[in-house]
């Protein structure tokens, strides 16, 4: 425990690096490029390592096996002190949840930034990039080993703003532009209820640190949930469900989902940042960091509200985004459709109660969806910077590392056993059995969904042949036909930035420095879901995050052949329709089209969700913006300029009577008399001697007389 | 001892009168000169006057009538040579014509 302490104290320095590292950058020169890239690696390889070592701590804590106490170390300190009494305080903390995050966050990251070398090469604005990268870093490891909702929400903010920058990397492009201001004004809506939920848990505790021992907020949790919230929620549930709309805007859950495919417009290690390992994660980090809140009031393995809120947020986002999926072309968008649907799994298994099970999700997750973005950008990359599936093809000969990879990667996500992603699916399916067998059905069908759009995309990557050709031939004919200056501008630019010296418009395999980390997360996403098997010892990660927590029994293996079957069954269809028969040319219709009709183009369209947000709540707002533009212009400008008018009115009357006439008029009065009156006694002096003498006399004889006059009294 | 005293007081106030007015009025610089000559002899006539009819032991008066009548003879001497100094610069003794003290 007194070792758990120390490392506990030492939990600041995760974050602190890529924090000083970004400090750094971003002083440096667009000319430092080494210099940035190799800061921003070392210093998160030096968070890496303590993030490794505390995670180490954390399971020597374990002492091996039979403990009912999950191991904790805080170490809080005042940070601001107001008032007589009042103080603000920061803290950190150190507990397997946290050692777990912290040891994926630095790992996953370092991958991604190592491929970031590769990926970003050709960017003139390489050294701000890593800056950016460093910071995002350094805000989510900020985030999971705070102890502080204060702490907690400086971090969540900075990597909205850090995700709002990165989004909008290229924001000469209007379309990025408009992905990052729309990323960023989507998580803000969430994150108005999740400051709401922290004022009223300040509200309610009196304080902000999470665990404090004893008078944490979350240690009082079930006190809270004996005082009457709002609805069918205690205060505690009340609060919990505040915090999850939070959670609701940064991991993409229907209906604050639209951000994330937008999200796709910043370059793919990005992407890969935001959709595994920081961003999306910080959400559903959040709501584990706050579970004691989400169960507070529930009797052992029972259910409360709040969670079945989380639960039905989570189902519905996962088969409504996986149904997405299946209808997009773009080679990013399926995965960042897919990846709001895995968050969706990972929600509803915190909402089923299963702390454990959505962690490890989102900690298995975080590897193969990394690996498939990296993977993806591979192909980006390798292609030219095509992104459209139907323009691909056959790669499969041309990058068969990247293939390889991709397909570890897809067997993962489509819970293929023995992957990582089959044991965590399966775990979340089972908590989920538990407590309702409707959602379980739905999340069977999103992992058919799953396995099946999966399939869809690596047979029109990877198999057929390659379609690019046509590509550049439509590309050419388009430029004769519009001459559109900006059009040839950009197309240029693009050529610029691929500079990867090819000749011909063949596909290419990516240098090392690219596919190294993409091969190093394919065999963590093969041996990472091990420790979470129900077979081996019990299931290691549960004993490990959560010992002694209400792990429901029985159902496993009705569960997990289904969940296999269904898996099975969503590539068979996927080779069926895409595999067997590849598409011959980019043009060609989906062969889904045809058979589901008006039911594809709405799937295209992610069931017009952008449309439906477009013709009400914008148009409301943009309505409402025009109304108070009005009543500013009349009301607000009007009543301004009378007082403006009256003001210099007033003015004017004070200038004219006040100043001139009183001050002027009375200053130059008086010079004039005092000038005058001077000019009548200078007059005295008249030099004439008998004058004076003639005063004299006078004075004299007027003396005399008083003394006379006095005399006879 | 017939005349009273109030007698030799009117006279000198009257020889006073007479020679305020000389000062004041006449504009010859030398007439100006003897009426403060005027003036002088009615002080020293009081002088004389009230030692004579208050008898006062002492010769105090007397010698201070002496020296008035020997200072006013040094003064005139003085105001003369200055009069002629006057006269040599302006051509004339007219004092109204002496304003350079004019303010």
């Amino acid at each position: 425990m007194e070792q758990l302490q120390h490392l506990a104290a030492q939990q600041w320095l995760i974050p602190f690096f890529p924090l000083l590292a970004a400090a750094i950058q971003s002083l440096l020169k667009r000319e430092q490029r080494k210099l940035s890239a190799g800061l921003a690696i070392g210093a998160l390889s030096l968070s890496c390592f303590v993030a490794l070592r505390a995670f180490w701590g954390t399971m020597d804590g374990g002492h091996g096996g039979e403990h009912h106490e999950v191991e904790r170390a805080i170490w809080n300190f005042t940070w601001l002190k107001y008032g007589y009494n009042g103080s603000l305080d920061i803290g950190f903390i150190l507990d397997p949840l946290t050692a777990g995050m912290a040891a994926m966050v630095t790992f996953v990251g370092l991958m991604i930034f190592i491929n970031a070398t590769g990926y970003m090469a050709e960017d003139e604005n390489f050294t701000r990039f890593f800056c950016f990268m460093s910071l995002f870093a350094a805000a989510m490891l900020g985030l999971v080993v705070a102890n502080n909702l204060l702490l907690f929400f400086i971090c969540w903010e900075l990597v909205g703003l850090c995700s709002y920058l990165l989004i909008g990397f290229w924001f000469f492009k209007p379309s990025a532009a408009a992905a990052m201001k729309k990323a960023f004004i989507t998580t803000r809506i969430g994150d108005i209820g999740f400051f709401l939920g922290i004022l009223t848990l300040y509200w309610q505790t009196g304080t902000l640190n999470l665990y404090d021992h004893g008078r944490g907020a979350l240690e009082q949790a079930d006190k809270l949930a004996q005082i009457g919230g709002w609805w069918i929620f205690s205060m505690a549930g009340l609060i919990a469900v505040l915090l999850f709309f939070g959670a609701m805007g940064k991991s993409a859950q229907f209906p604050l989902h639209v951000w994330l495919p937008d999200a796709m417009e910043g370059p793919t290690p990005v992407s890969a940042l935001i959709h595994a390992a920081t961003m999306v994660a910080a959400g559903v980090f959040m709501v584990g960091r706050m579970f004691p809140l989400f169960t507070a009031g529930a009797v052992e393995g029972g259910s409360t509200p709040a969670l079945d809120f989380v639960m039905w947020i989570g189902c519905f986002t996962a088969v409504f985004s996986a149904t997405i999926a299946v209808g997009q072309f773009d080679i990013k968008r399926v995965l960042a459709y897919s990846t709001c649907s895995q968050l969706g799994y990972m929600v509803m298994a915190l909402g089923a109660g299963g702390l454990v099970a959505g962690q490890f999700h989102l900690l298995t997750h975080a590897f193969f969806k990394a690996l498939l973005f990296l993977g993806a950008g591979s192909v980006i990359i390798g292609t030219h910077h095509e992104q459209d599936m139907r323009k691909m093809g056959g790669l499969r000969k041309y990058m068969p590392i990247t293939f390889a990879c991709y397909m570890v990667g897809m067997l993962a996500l489509s819970g293929v056993p023995p992957f990582a992603g089959f044991f965590s699916k399966d775990e979340v399916l089972l908590v989920t059995y538990h407590r309702s067998k409707l959602a379980w059905g739905l999340a069977t069908f999103a992992a058919f969904l799953t396995a099946f759009y999966m399939t869809r995309q690596i047979c029109m990557v990877f198999f057929g042949k390659w379609r690019g050709g046509e590509r550049e031939g439509e590309h050419e004919k388009e430029h004769e036909a519009k001459h559109e200056h900006e059009q040839e501008k950009e197309h240029e630019k693009q050529h610029e930035e691929d500079g990867h010296g090819h000749g011909d418009h063949e596909p290419h395999e990516i240098p090392w420095n690219m596919w190294m980390p993409i091969a190093v997360l394919s065999v963590f996403a093969v041996v990472l879901g091990f420790f979470g098997t129900p077979f081996i010892g019990g299931n290691l990660f549960h004993r490990y995050v959560a010992p002694g927590e209400y792990m429901p029994e029985g159902g496993t293996g009705t569960v997990m052949v289904l969940s296999i079957a269904v898996g099975a069954l969503g590539i068979l269809f996927g080779c069926l329709i895409y595999g067997r028969k590849p598409m011959e040319h980019a043009d060609e219709p989906d062969p889904l089209a045809k058979p589901l009709g008006g039911l594809f183009t709405c799937l295209n369209r992610k069931w017009y969700i952008d449309e439906l947000y477009e013709a009400t709540i914008i148009r409301l707002t943009m309505a409402c913006g025009v109304l108070f533009r009005l009543i500013d212009e009349l009301v607000i400008d009007g009543i301004l300029h009378t007082i403006v008018w009256l003001t210099r009115a007033i003015s004017q009357f004070f200038r004219w009577v006040g100043d001139e006439f009183f001050i002027n008029g009375g200053f130059d009065t008086a010079c004039d008399s005092v000038r005058d009156s001077g000019g009548l006694l200078s007059r005295l002096q008249n030099g004439r001697v008998q004058n004076y003498f003639r005063v004299l006399s006078i004075g004299a004889a007027v003396l005399l007389v008083i003394y006379f006059l006095k005399l006879n009294q | 001892m017939s005349i009273p005293l109030g007698h030799y007081l009117i006279l000198s106030g009257i020889l006073f009168a007479i020679g305020l007015c000389g000062a004041l009025t006449r504009k010859n610089a030398i007439i100006v000169l003897i009426a403060i000559e005027v003036m002088f002899n009615a002080g020293i006539l009081n002088l004389i006057a009230f030692w004579h009819y208050k008898q006062f032991a002492a010769l105090t008066a007397q010698m201070f009538a002496i020296f008035a009548i020997s200072i006013a003879a040094a003064e005139s001497a003085v105001g003369l040579a200055l009069v002629i100094a006057i006269y040599r610069h302006y051509r004339s003794v007219d004092v109204d014509e002496m304003k350079s003290l004019k303010g």
